[in-house]
């Protein structure tokens, strides 16, 4: 079973065009990849179907912009892994969900 | 139909928030200047309108899920196919269902028909934002009230 991070990778990949190679765990999704709001819409519709989950992307844009959070938090790839696990692991701890 | 005022549905005909799904009726007007372009001796809708009008029935139904909190607006068109020819007349049944609905943005896939006849499909994603201006709530709750949409259905849960 592939890593959080392959899926990921293999996502962005796939809906934004990008080398599946140059796309690193150490990767910002905006800075490096170049990836735009609209394009990351995509992303996410197809991150969330893939894990049965829903990324609070409007919570993590307003901590950014509050300045409570980096975008490095949420949008280096590994990072944005590490955050989707979490969501995983919380819904699985919801009994029913 | 009014396509001068870019109003491309007519009624509500269903809504069913448990499901998530919308059917819609829109009627294509029998004459339209539209219609002496595209094309001569030959009329059909574009389907940058049929589009449009399989976007404004997905929005209604997110309106409806979301119960007006907010605004829905098309943000990418995936895998949108015009089937078939729409001609002056005819009536426009569109079904609209919620694929998903993130944070910020939703997804749905519609289809509409004439008749039993498919005529053109699609797979819609918006983005959600606060109404922008109150003039525009009053318009949409103006224009939910005209085309029929049961606001018992989300008072009532």
């Amino acid at each position: 079973m592939s890593s959080t991070f392959d899926q990921i990778a293999n996502i962005i990949a796939e809906t934004c065009d990008i080398p599946r190679d140059t796309i690193k765990p150490e990767s910002h999704a905006i800075d490096d990849l170049g990836i735009d709001s609209l394009d990351f819409l995509d992303i996410a519709f197809a991150i969330d179907k893939a894990f049965g989950i829903k990324m609070p992307l409007e919570k993590w844009t307003q901590e950014v912009n509050d300045g409570k959070a980096t975008t490095e938090q949420y949008f280096v790839l590994q990072n944005l892994a590490d955050r989707i696990d979490e969501l995983v692991a919380a819904k699985n701890a919801v009994p029913g969900a | 139909m009014n396509l001068d005022y870019f109003q491309l549905i007519d009624r509500i005909i269903d809504l069913n928030l448990d499901e998530k799904k919308i059917t819609v009726e829109a009627q294509v007007p029998t004459t339209h200047t539209i219609f002496e372009g595209h094309f001569p001796g030959f009329p059909i809708m574009p389907g940058v309108l049929l589009t449009e009008a399989m976007a404004q029935s997905s929005g209604w139904l997110i309106l409806g899920v979301l119960k007006f909190e907010r605004m829905p607006f098309l943000a990418i068109v995936k895998e949108a196919k015009m089937r078939g020819f729409v001609s002056p007349g005819q009536l426009l049944t569109i079904e609209a269902k919620l694929e998903h609905e993130g944070s910020g943005f939703a997804v749905t896939k519609v289809k509409g028909r004439v008749g039993k006849d498919l005529k053109c499909s699609a797979e819609l994603t918006f983005g959600l934002a606060p109404f922008p201006d109150p003039a525009l709530r009053v318009h949409m709750d103006a224009k939910a009230n005209e085309i029929g949409f049961p606001l018992q259905a989300i008072t009532h849960d």
